[in-house]
């Protein structure tokens, strides 16, 4: 029986000899393996740059938002005219009633002049509580966040990020230093040392003032938000039956919130963007398919323009199995090669990509380059039968007159 | 020892049976020296596939070293032929993406031996056929006669019983066709059983025993005595 090695050898001259054939296969199967890996390093990209932007809010976190987004038939508030309660302090003191619940922090928005001796700047103003630190997983460089203290006081201190920091102080200290906010003064107790986006905000151009020096400034008593974190991931459905029945309670019957998880949130962008990932690797895959069936093309002219060849092999006593082998190891070694030389292509592709587009983690996944070089393998022998079978059951007498 | 006994070989063209061989009834003995003549079309080359185990007869038994080989299944045939049977080829039949030296070992890579024990008889063959020197020569770098001659070490170099050769000189010069049939012939000398399909009577004239064919049959015989 003929050995592996002299085998391989034999095919591999055998691709050798036909320097064009071979590289136009190789090139064939290499795309098709290199478009699956980069294409699904895009989808993954996608998906962990969405992902990330999201878990930056903070895991096991429920917001509360003012008025509801689903249309209920019978609601008595529409039935008797009346507009939704505003979301109030009290409202997200009472949420913190829960034994699962370990932070609640209201918020608030605004946009607002900011300026000190002169400097000025438009930005926009985030009204909270001192747990919106340890919510947000942010980190200080500088002095505090804001105290712990009464939810309803409006303190007259603030928190900035470090681009307003540079914009107003420049090189002299910012710490203690009084800012103008719109009409009112508010000192200056410490410096976020954190980066990157929340909530489509720059954390870097943050001010973060109480959440009721918030409620005074812009005049508007509603809360924009509530953040509740939940102890446990269990134990959010029950703190989110908790919040709306504490709120319907506090406004006369009436559930006029939305409650949502950030994990629902993240779970349906992850679901359609991994949808997304398997949908164009599928479409590259049949790229891959493609290259079998070029391969099984050239593999049947490879046959026939060796027909002689294989008549020789026979008259010297190689069986029909041996041929067969041959054949197949020629088609093995075409798929390894060409899927060799398609990961090069697709990891320097998802490298470029990577380096064009620095926000986006293009990294192919590891399934994709492990499924893309399996279905070149698999499609190179399959399609390689036919030809492989084709030639050995070629007669010898009739193989050896040909030329 | 080959045997043959009322050897039919028919082949379907169109609507119409030929009969390439028609009762065919032979025996060669080994270390013979047999040519084989007879116009184009006699059954000549359809006889020498038969005796080579490329082609099964329609009817009959073919006795080969005291083995029935119309009962063997195609791959004992193929290590037959592998053992025993050594084919030369007018058109020599070299793959010329290999060399000299790699085109005689083939038939040792098909038949599994190891690297190792294949290179000492290699070489024993390239020294029997004034190759030598040509080792590592690709095909189209050789004369006819030298290709011719890497073709014969090819054909011997698993030590078969029976060496045929089909019209081996017709490609060749006379002066390499002359140096091929003495490199048969020494062969033939150390006991391998020869056997040549030829047009060419002086080659004929050369064998030992002589077998003219015409329609199939075997029309002279001038030595079935040995049989």
């Amino acid at each position: 029986m003929l050995l592996l090695r002299d085998a391989t050898r034999f095919s591999w001259f055998a691709l050798r000899a036909n320097t064009t054939r071979t590289l136009l296969m190789l090139l064939a199967m290499s795309i098709g393996v290199g478009s699956v890996i980069i294409l699904t390093s895009l989808g993954e990209g996608a998906r962990n740059y969405v992902t990330a932007e999201f878990s930056s809010l903070g895991t096991n976190l429920v917001i509360v938002i003012p008025g509801r987004s689903e249309t209920s038939g019978a609601d008595p508030a529409t039935m008797i005219g009346i507009t939704e309660r505003d979301l109030t302090l009290d409202d997200a003191i009472a949420l913190t009633r829960h034994p699962k619940v370990s932070r609640v922090a209201p918020f608030n928005i605004g946009a607002a002049e900011v300026s000190w001796q002169g400097r000025k700047r438009e930005t926009t103003i985030q009204g909270s509580t001192h747990e919106l630190l340890a919510l947000r997983k942010w980190t200080m460089t500088q002095g505090q966040f804001l105290p712990r203290a009464d939810i309803d006081r409006a303190n007259s201190v603030c928190v900035i990020g470090s681009n307003i920091r540079n914009e107003l102080f420049g090189p002299r200290a910012a710490l203690g230093q009084w800012l103008r906010i719109g009409d009112r003064r508010f000192r200056v107790i410490g410096i976020l040392g954190s980066e990157g986006q929340s909530m489509g905000f720059d954390v870097k151009d943050a001010v973060i003032i109480p959440v009721a020096s918030a409620q005074s400034l812009f005049n508007i008593p509603s809360l924009f938000r509530i953040f509740v974190e939940v102890k446990t991931r269990e134990a959010i459905p029950k703190v989110m039956t908790f919040i709306k029945n504490t709120i319907r309670e506090r406004h006369q019957g009436i559930e006029d919130v939305t409650v949502i998880t950030q994990d629902a949130v993240l779970k349906t962008f992850d679901r359609i963007l991994s949808a997304l990932t398997y949908a164009v690797g599928g479409i590259a895959a049949i790229s891959l398919f493609v290259a079998g069936i070029l391969i099984m093309n050239v593999m049947l002219v490879a046959v026939s323009q060796r027909t002689s060849e294989i008549g020789l092999l026979k008259s010297l006593g190689a069986s029909a199995r041996a041929i067969l082998n041959l054949i197949l190891i020629e088609a093995v070694l075409l798929s390894t090669l060409g899927a060799i030389a398609g990961l090069i292509i697709g990891h320097v592709g998802s490298w470029a990509i990577r380096y064009a587009f620095p926000v986006l983690p293009a990294y192919p996944p590891t399934w994709a380059t492990l499924a893309s070089i399996l279905i070149a393998l698999v499609t190179g022998v399959l399609f390689s039968l036919l030809p492989a079978r084709k030639a050995a059951r070629l007669d010898p007498v009739i193989a050896l007159a040909s030329h | 020892m080959i045997k043959l006994e009322n050897i039919h070989r028919n082949f379907q063209v169109g609507d119409q049976t030929v009969h390439a061989l028609d009762d065919i009834n032979l025996s060669i003995q080994d270390g013979e020296y047999v040519s084989i003549m007879g116009p184009s079309g006699s059954g000549k080359s359809t006889l020498l596939n038969l005796l080579g185990l490329l082609d099964p007869p329609t009817s009959g038994t073919y006795v080969l070293n005291n083995t029935s080989v119309t009962e063997l299944n195609e791959d004992q045939l193929a290590a037959l032929r592998n053992k025993n049977i050594g084919f030369v080829f007018q058109t020599f039949h070299l793959i010329p993406r290999l060399t000299a030296e790699e085109n005689i070992e083939l038939p040792l890579v098909l038949a599994g031996i190891e690297e190792k024990n294949r290179k000492e008889q290699v070489n024993e063959a390239l020294v029997a056929m004034d190759l030598i020197d040509r080792a590592s020569h690709k095909p189209d770098q050789l004369s006819g006669g030298q290709r011719q001659r890497v073709a014969i070490a090819r054909a011997t170099i698993t030590k078969p019983s029976i060496l045929l050769a089909d019209e081996p000189t017709g490609n060749l010069d006379q002066k390499s066709g002359l140096n091929v049939i003495e490199k048969l012939e020494q062969l033939n000398n150390t006991g391998i059983t020869l056997i040549v399909v030829t047009h060419d009577a002086d080659l004929g004239a050369r064998s030992v025993r002589s077998i003219r064919m015409l329609d199939g049959r075997i029309e002279s015989d001038d030595n079935p005595g040995l049989a």
